[in-house]
């Protein structure tokens, strides 16, 4: 038996699907070319791209380059502006999806030099093997922050890694170890310290046989002189690795759980590949349920590049530098809520919706017009030719029934109203940058 | 032509409400503090508000703006005094045995060499001489002495899960399932709520709580009252009233959609009445508070700023029934436990009180219940690195003058009080707390929102 794979036709529709899923949406005639190449052909573009190259204009917002590793909030427009301008969506998509599995927040002088450094790490194993990348994450410097590594030593055992390396990296809350096994764990975790702290942040990282506790632990069933290359070992062997790993890696791509026989393939996959994370994806982005199940809920930095590239635009305006675009809308990169990483179950409520306007607000704002400076506006436009303007604007996203006819709507009220002469051409200025944040608002807008 | 603004309508009803109430004579305002706005915003003003705006241009619809505008006002209408919970979180497992200090326990001093508090610190826990509070929960102490708070010296659960996530998911959703999908104060809302007051279960964090997910009733996530705008920037006159229509609307017409099309069309739905509930709330042009309080919060921090948001609004009358943030401050101490635990044990401690005082000055306090808790309280013994790592029975506060102020539980000492981890053992279980809580303050039948809810010891919590 093999993964199922999607057989029906692969149109504008799917490839729109698979772009938002995949990557940060689409940019100009992105939807034609994918579709042409087939389901095959688009999903191995996608795991196999180019050498990455970053085209569209510099992320320029205070007039000169960011510097992510020292000013604040420059790390997030830095990410922003690669999901933005790659040209392999899928890696960057990746990265983001290790970001939020192994959820890192920088900790002293170095807060933000440290989770860039883990960041490059995180891409260059983007669709590498999970493995190297667990054990790279446990000797990560900011992890070793952020989590206690540091404070890890013989003697001394600090639990709070190795507690969440079962818990949240590899196996599942409870799910085949006992309070025992975070203890043990802890102990063969020891030996990771640093040298010394600058303005910089720590720096000197490394392992010291001396801090390290020799002796035999027993951990998930095995005993022996465990180190932290074991720990990883242990936890990715242990039978509740595999399916832990493919629903949640099968999570960040399909809202609906994989029926039992596609989890049991794919957890065979993963293992006869001995945990390369590829085979896995491929697999996962050619099955039925991505593009026949129902509409998910676009992550805020997702929705954020997705709005950047449809414009064709890039992180260039001055209202970028400041901007608390993240926070507001449930996603601020870099900045995870706690160690578990963002909870995808619970994106969309009132105040997240809130943010999410402000994220279209401060990218259509930049091209907003005005009544004064769009004098030949015309005056008679009516509501239909309305709001194709503004899907025109965003790039022609596809929308319901039911929200063009609000659209039309509420663009026949605006000039119902305009009955006075000096409004006839303001209103209709003022309804193209309502409907513009309409559009961007709109429940399609937020799902794909 | 008649270009009536949804904020200056707003604007007007708020300002006759205030003259309204501006010679009834508060009680305890501070001195130089200018007309408490949120004080004046009456229930009435809420009701005129309804009467003028519950129009809906583009068309009814089950979910409607005007049928939430209609369900929130009626909510308000049917039920004044209806009493209110608001529950703290304090994210990561607060250190209970820094809060309330087994000082006169004989191990306490061997288990905490670094962490201990020194000799006379703090002031004496009239209910068990052994404990003595930290110096900066000095004025959670006050309002105990004031007989206002109730004291969980040991709460928790059996087997207690020592996952961050596992134990806080077991709290919010009361009971110990991993695979429960709606909070406890969700399914609450579920029996007693309306389908047309997203109002009625409040989240303060800007995003949902778990504890308030419900099934079916709508409820509300916000970060305070004073900023929930949504504008464009060239959309102004009628053009932007018609807009925050449009943008419910649009949602109002998906919200029965199946899946996340759906769930994105209720939140949009949701939004535009809660857009409308808020506006009187919101600051001026200039960025200043359309409300002010009647006492003093600490300053330069979401949590006070947010609990004195809450007390505006119950004071204004919205139809508020459960209510949830989480305080500030990092509780999971691993390492350096000492750098951070005081400053924001302090801040925890004086937004708590401040916001007992303020509905005290406006006569809401006994209306309302604040219950303090934390996923799992921290080991005993302290770690090498001057932290402490996950341990089990913590520590929970219920505050309020309706609470019964008697300690619940005991603290079970470091001997055999310490289970075969080193961890307290809980002397009481949040389940039979809910469970109480429910029955006393709701007047709720506990069993349908608590799986096995006779199971469990009821607290007496409510005087």
């Amino acid at each position: 038996m093999a993964v199922p794979t999607y057989s029906g036709s692969f149109g504008p529709a799917e490839a729109e699907r698979l772009l938002w899923r995949a990557g940060f949406g689409p940019k100009q005639g992105e939807i034609e070319a994918l579709a042409a190449k087939g389901l095959a052909g688009a999903v191995s573009s996608l795991t196999n791209p180019p050498r990455e190259k970053l085209t569209g204009p510099q992320p320029r917002p205070d007039g000169r380059s960011l510097n992510p590793a020292v000013t604040s909030g420059h790390n997030a427009l830095w990410w922003l502006d690669r999901m933005v301008r790659t040209n392999q969506p899928l890696v960057e998509r990746m990265t983001l999806v290790w970001h939020d599995w192994f959820a890192t927040r920088g900790v002293g002088p170095g807060k933000r030099r440290m989770p860039l450094e883990q960041n490059y790490m995180l891409r260059r194993h983007a669709l590498g093997n999970f493995r190297a990348l667990a054990l790279e994450v446990t000797r990560d410097p900011a992890m070793l922050l952020f989590l206690s590594g540091v404070h890890n030593r013989m003697g001394k055992p600090n639990e709070n890694y190795g507690r969440e390396l079962m818990e949240l990296f590899t196996l599942g809350a409870g799910n085949g170890y006992s309070e025992r096994d975070v203890r043990e764990q802890a102990r063969a975790l020891t030996g990771y310290t640093f040298t010394r702290v600058t303005s910089r942040g720590h720096e000197g990282f490394r392992y010291d046989k001396r801090r390290h506790d020799p002796g035999r632990k027993r951990i998930l069933g095995k005993t022996g002189r465990f180190d932290a290359r074991d720990a990883v070992d242990l936890a990715v062997r242990h039978p509740a690795h595999g399916p832990f790993f493919v629903t949640k890696l099968w999570s960040a791509f399909i809202p609906t759980p994989p029926e039992p026989g596609t989890l049991g393939e794919l957890v065979s996959l993963y293992r006869s590949r001995r945990y390369a994370v590829k085979p896995v994806v491929e697999a996962i982005l050619k099955h039925p349920d991505l593009y026949q199940g129902p509409r998910m809920v676009k992550p805020p930095a997702v929705y954020a590049a997705g709005l950047i590239r449809a414009l064709g635009d890039g992180i260039t305006q001055r209202s970028w530098s400041g901007a608390d675009y993240g926070g507001d809308s449930g996603q601020r990169l870099f900045d995870p809520p706690n160690v578990s990483g963002w909870d995808e179950s619970s994106w969309l409520d009132t105040g997240t919706f809130q943010g999410r306007w402000k994220v279209a607000r401060l990218i259509a704002s930049e091209y907003s017009l005005s009544p004064g400076e769009n004098r030949d506006y015309p005056a008679n436009e009516d509501g239909d030719t309305a709001v194709n303007r503004a899907l025109a604007f965003w790039g022609s996203p596809t929308l319901t029934r039911e929200t063009r006819r609000t659209l039309i709507e509420f663009a026949d009220a605006c000039a119902r109203d305009a009955n006075v002469e000096y409004l006839r051409t303001a209103y209709r200025v003022s309804r193209q940058n309502a409907l513009r944040m309409l559009i961007a608002t709109a429940p399609e807008s937020h799902t794909s | 032509m008649a270009h009536h603004h949804c904020r200056d309508f707003d604007r007007a009803a708020f300002l006759r409400g205030v003259a309204a109430e501006a010679g009834r004579g508060l009680p305890a305002v501070k001195p130089g503090t200018p007309l408490p706005a949120g004080t004046g915003l009456s229930r009435r003003s809420l009701l005129m508000r309804s009467a003028g705006m519950a129009m809906s241009i583009y068309g009814a619809s089950a979910l409607s703006p005007g049928a939430f505008e209609a369900g929130v006002a009626e909510a308000a209408a049917a039920s004044p005094n209806a009493p209110v919970l608001v529950s703290v979180f304090l994210e990561g497992g607060i250190d209970s045995m820094s809060v309330l200090a087994p000082t006169g326990d004989p191990k306490y001093r061997r288990l905490r060499p670094k962490l201990s508090l020194p000799d006379g610190a703090g002031s004496a826990f009239a209910e068990d001489d052994r404990l003595r509070w930290h110096p900066a929960a000095a004025s959670l102490a006050a309002l105990h002495g004031a007989g206002k708070v109730s004291v969980f010296p040991s709460i928790g659960y059996d087997h207690a899960d020592q996952s961050h996530f596992t134990s806080r998911h077991y709290w919010e959703v009361g009971q110990t399932n991993a695979n429960a999908a709606t909070g406890w104060l969700g399914r609450y809302l579920d029996r007693v709520g309306t389908g047309a007051n997203p109002l009625q279960g409040l989240s303060l964090d800007g995003s949902l709580s778990p504890a308030l997910a419900t099934a079916q009733a709508p409820v509300a996530a916000i970060e305070g009252p004073g900023s929930y705008e949504f504008w464009g920037r060239g959309v102004w006159g009628d053009v932007e009233e018609w807009m925050h229509e449009a943008f419910a609307d649009i949602g109002a017409a998906h919200a029965s959609s199946p899946g996340a099309l759906g769930a994105a069309g209720a939140v949009a739905a949701r939004a535009g009445q809660l857009r409308r509930d808020l506006l009187p709330f919101r600051d001026d042009a200039d960025g200043n508070k359309a409300y002010t309080s009647p006492v003093e919060y600490p300053a330069g921090d979401d949590f006070p700023e947010r609990l004195a948001g809450l007390a505006a609004m119950l004071a204004a009358g919205l139809p508020i029934r459960c209510v949830a943030l989480s305080a500030g401050g990092d509780w999971d101490t691993h390492d350096n436990q000492e750098e951070d635990f005081a400053d924001s044990l302090k801040l925890t401690a004086d937004s708590l009180a401040a916001f007992q005082s303020d509905l005290e000055a406006r006569g809401l306090a006994d209306r309302a219940l604040v219950l303090v808790w934390s996923e799992f309280g921290r080991r005993a013994e302290e770690n090498g690195s001057a932290g402490t790592d996950h341990g089990a029975g913590g520590t929970a506060f219920l505050i309020g003058t309706r609470a019964r102020g008697r300690m619940v539980g005991e603290f079970p000492g470091l001997g055999r009080g310490l289970d075969a981890e080193g961890n307290l053992r809980a002397t009481s279980d949040f389940r039979g707390v809910y469970s109480g809580l429910l029955e006393q303050w709701f007047a709720t039948d506990a069993a349908a929102i608590i799986p096995g809810a006779a199971g469990f010891a009821r607290p007496e919590l409510v005087r």
